[in-house]
């Protein structure tokens, strides 16, 4: 029970550069245990060089901290390596309606995979005529598109 | 040796590292600064890893010693102590040279860190797993621009042509075996370098040729004396660490 409480707390940490998503909407909340003296909080980095990953380590702490856990260790992971595949339905939801196109699926962010790495739709006007003005855009996990109908450019979550 | 050959590979990414980020609000266009230095965060980031796990190792086999830190790795050692390839820790130059550089390296850490995958060291080989990921797009963008460059204008193939020239004689050394990488092989936790040359090759190869670019040519020995892997560096180090390091050494241990 204070195991799923301490997650649906956790789930209010937010990435500092996508404020509409969770860290357990991202998928980089990967798992919470209690021991006898201590919470033991399990993240692993989008980047190797993310830089939000500081802010957010302190975000845990101390919104555990408010709500009374004051023994946390934090516990930094690599392996396995972070996918976007690992977003969730409702982050994926969170980002389009944010903005943001989400990554494509059908792994083609993996080392095997065969399917493009390119959004699907515009996320403003849904239009599938749209093309890349980067590969990357504002951070690390983002490239630069354009929509061709509504003319806007919008951020896509890259597939990684 | 371990944490030679960890020290190696965390040199090479942070050398490279911040040469791309003196790109930052210098790029030729908003989009590629910011490509740029999204590329030097990565490498910033594998050799922050990297530092940290030769740390813990170093600290484990000589417990007597007072125990180094990352910070002590990257801002505290002298020129002749960075492990690096002399390629990597050459003046930017112009678009063309950066763009060269970093496609030759990619390519090369491409095949290393899928050799490092199987590490018999588990940390290692969990770096590995998380950079290479970001080594294949570094891979992807800096083809397309040797590709844009070569079978561009007649101003970006010449300057191809330069870039070539200049860095072709400084290829060789990623590929030249010293000891501790030997060690590193023998032992199973690292990749002989001179066993990637024959991949390596041939995909940086396919590219020149789709960028109409001459070919690369194995020049079988080092065109120069200079041994970055082992510590004979090239005049420009010196000045890089000059200003990587001034702050921690004119404010020892300092942090923001």
């Amino acid at each position: 029970m204070e195991k799923e409480k301490i997650i649906s707390i956790l789930e209010e940490v937010m990435d500092p550069e996508i404020p509409v998503l969770s860290i357990a909407d991202l998928g980089i909340l990967r798992g919470v245990e209690i021991l006898e003296n201590e919470i033991r909080v399990t993240v692993t980095p989008t980047y190797s060089g993310c830089p939000a990953m500081d802010t957010i380590q302190e975000d845990i702490r101390s919104i555990l901290l408010k709500n009374g856990f004051d023994k946390v260790k934090i516990n930094l992971v690599l392996s396995p390596a972070w996918t976007s595949e690992w977003m969730t339905d409702s982050g994926r939801e969170k980002l389009e309606a944010f903005g943001i196109a989400a990554p494509a699926l059908n792994h083609s962010c993996t080392m095997a995979g065969t399917g493009t790495d390119e959004p699907g739709h515009c996320p403003l006007c849904h239009s599938e005529n749209i093309e890349m003005i980067s590969r990357f855009g504002s951070t690390a996990c983002k490239a630069l598109y354009r929509c061709l109908d509504c003319r806007e450019p919008f951020d896509y979550f890259k597939c990684h | 040796m371990l944490s030679a050959y960890l020290i190696q590979l965390a040199d090479n990414a942070l050398i490279l590292g911040h040469r791309n980020s003196e790109w930052t609000g210098h790029g030729p266009v908003l989009e590629q600064d910011i490509a740029l230095s999204n590329i030097a965060l990565d490498l910033i980031g594998q050799s922050r890893n990297l530092y940290q796990l030769a740390a813990s190792r170093m600290n484990t086999l000589s417990p007597e010693k007072e125990p180094v830190t990352e910070d002590d790795l990257a801002y505290l050692r002298e020129a002749p102590d960075f492990k690096n390839v002399v390629l990597l820790e050459q003046p930017n130059g112009d678009w063309a040279k950066t763009i060269l550089r970093q496609f030759y390296f990619s390519r090369f850490q491409l095949l290393q860190f899928r050799d490092l995958l199987n590490s018999k060291d588990a940390d290692l080989a969990a770096i590995a797993e998380k950079s290479i990921k970001e080594i294949r797009y570094h891979v992807k963008w800096s083809s397309e621009w040797v590709c844009r460059l070569g079978d561009g204008t007649t101003e970006s193939h010449t300057r191809m042509l330069n870039a070539l020239e200049e860095l072709n004689p400084l290829v060789a050394e990623l590929f030249t075996t010293t000891d501790y990488e030997l060690a590193a092989a023998t032992g199973g936790w690292g990749t002989d370098p001179a066993s990637l040359q024959p991949d390596w090759l041939q995909a940086v190869n396919a590219t020149l040729q789709t960028a109409t670019l001459p070919l690369y040519r194995d020049e079988k020995k080092p065109a120069l004396l200079l041994s970055g892997k082992n510590g004979f560096h090239s005049e420009h180090l010196g000045f890089i660490l000059a200003e990587m390091q001034f702050l921690q050494r004119a404010y020892p241990g300092c942090d923001w």
